[in-house]
């Protein structure tokens, strides 16, 4: 059997922790490499392994893969989490852009100044209650079903669990008025694998703080 | 066969222009509704038609789709541009980069005029030392028609529409890309790309500030 998936990225959420979520929800062991310094980057730039010269970058299945969407289709495909046909899948990428466009904004925020970045969270918090969860909260009660997509549990629904603690951070009352929501959380956290994962020691990275931030920027040096 | 695949935008590229490129390269015919004022924004989100509130909107076999990427895999998938798992990760790492780059080009003229000669000299900046080495490599390790797969996928479509929209900045960039060069004149001369080139197809022209103003009344920033 072919070696464990590997990551490297910094030791912290960012671009890579959509892509943990869906490995450790499949079941799927893998390893990490985290960059301390600018120079561990440099030589990961320099081997060629980098497409773009940029991370995350996931070497799986004899390929090094970079770009985060591509990382997370391909495994979503691999392990059975797309839904069954194409029309399911077009769902779950509808879904999936969606709620990956609410926490790249979290992601941009906490490299802001202050006064900015409080209002960006601020920002998508508004966003979150008035665009992307009452969303999801009519597709769970329009089919009545316990998934979003196939009754089936496939990647869109590890995403929003994703999206919805991540607000939660931000606001612990967001999900007051959605109760198909708070039910679909719970619900999903008690999946076997997600609860694992939810739990201390798992690989799960806890939310960026001043010290991640000065590490990416020294890394990436902006 | 349902009713025709309707494109819902306003009259410009934006983030439509790959759909319409990648469409009319698989040779599939399209209408468009264009987004004329605010109203027409608004009636389709009243109606509920936009799932996150935003366009594109794209009708096709009886849903409507919203999200750029989720609506270009969709066409890609039925026409059959691109085939096996590990081809589509190659695909979609190639494309994801051009979106990248292609987005500084989509989001130019949002900036105040200083600011767009910046972003102007970061799309030349990226283009020559990132984007195109990196695809350039790709044709050169294979040494194949295509970017992926020895034939035809959407990678190549969304390739030579960016190379066609980076050389309306500046025909030089391409210059010391010969294999870049030469897949744009390739897909080019495919008898549904070269239709698409022609006067009079649905191909929309450079962004300019007449179209920026009226987006930014259509979308109110």
């Amino acid at each position: 059997m072919a070696a464990k998936p590997k990551l490297y990225y910094f030791d912290g959420r960012g671009r890579m922790e959509s892509i943990r979520w869906l490995l450790a929800a499949a079941g799927v062991e893998f390893e990490e490499e985290f960059f301390e310094t600018r120079e561990q980057y440099e030589k990961l730039q320099k081997d060629g392994r980098l497409l773009f010269g940029q991370v995350p970058l996931v070497e799986i299945d004899g390929m090094a893969l970079t770009q985060t969407r591509a990382i997370l289709s391909y495994l979503a495909a691999k392990y059975n989490l797309y839904g069954k046909d194409l029309k399911e899948r077009v769902r779950i990428d509808m879904y999936t852009d969606g709620t990956l466009d609410l926490m790249t904004m979290i992601m941009g925020g906490v490299f802001k100044p202050l006064a900015e970045k409080e209002e960006t969270l601020a920002s998508v918090v508004k966003s979150a209650k008035t665009r992307y969860f009452p969303v999801f909260e009519k597709i769970l009660k329009d089919h009545g079903e316990d998934f979003l997509v196939g009754n089936k549990f496939s990647w869109a629904d590890i995403q929003l669990l994703e999206a919805i603690l991540m607000v939660e951070e931000l606001d612990a009352s967001v999900l007051s008025d959605f109760p198909l929501l708070k039910a679909f959380k719970t619900r999903i956290s008690n999946i076997p694998t997600i609860k694992k994962f939810l739990q201390p020691g798992s690989q799960r990275k806890p939310p960026p703080d001043s010290h991640y931030v000065a590490l990416v920027r020294k890394i990436l040096q902006f | 066969m349902p009713g025709k695949v309707k494109l819902h935008y306003c009259d410009g590229r934006g983030r439509m222009e790959a759909i319409r490129w990648l469409l009319a390269a698989a040779g599939v015919e399209f209408e468009e509704i264009f987004l004329e004022t605010a109203e027409d924004l608004d009636k389709l989100r009243n109606d509920g038609r936009l799932m996150f509130q935003q366009v594109p909107m794209v009708e096709i076999d009886g849903m409507e789709l919203v999200q750029t990427r989720a609506i270009l895999n969709y066409i890609a998938s039925k026409h059959n541009l691109g085939k096996d798992l590990k081809e589509r990760a190659l695909i979609d790492m190639y494309v994801e980069g051009m979106m990248d780059l292609n987005e500084i080009i989509i989001m130019l003229l949002t900036y105040p005029p200083e600011e767009q000669v910046n972003q102007l000299a970061l799309l030349k900046e990226k283009t020559t030392n990132r984007y195109f080495p990196a695809f350039e490599k790709v044709l050169k390790s294979h040494g194949q028609d295509y970017l992926v797969g020895n034939r035809l996928s959407r990678a190549d479509v969304h390739l030579v529409e960016l190379i066609y929209n980076v050389e309306e900045f500046d025909p030089g960039l391409t210059a010391n890309f010969p294999l870049l060069k030469a897949l744009k004149t390739r897909i080019s001369n495919l008898p549904t790309v070269k239709k698409f080139l022609q006067p009079g197809s649905q191909r929309k022209p450079h962004e300019d500030m007449k179209t920026m103003d009226k987006a930014r009344k259509i979308f109110r920033f």
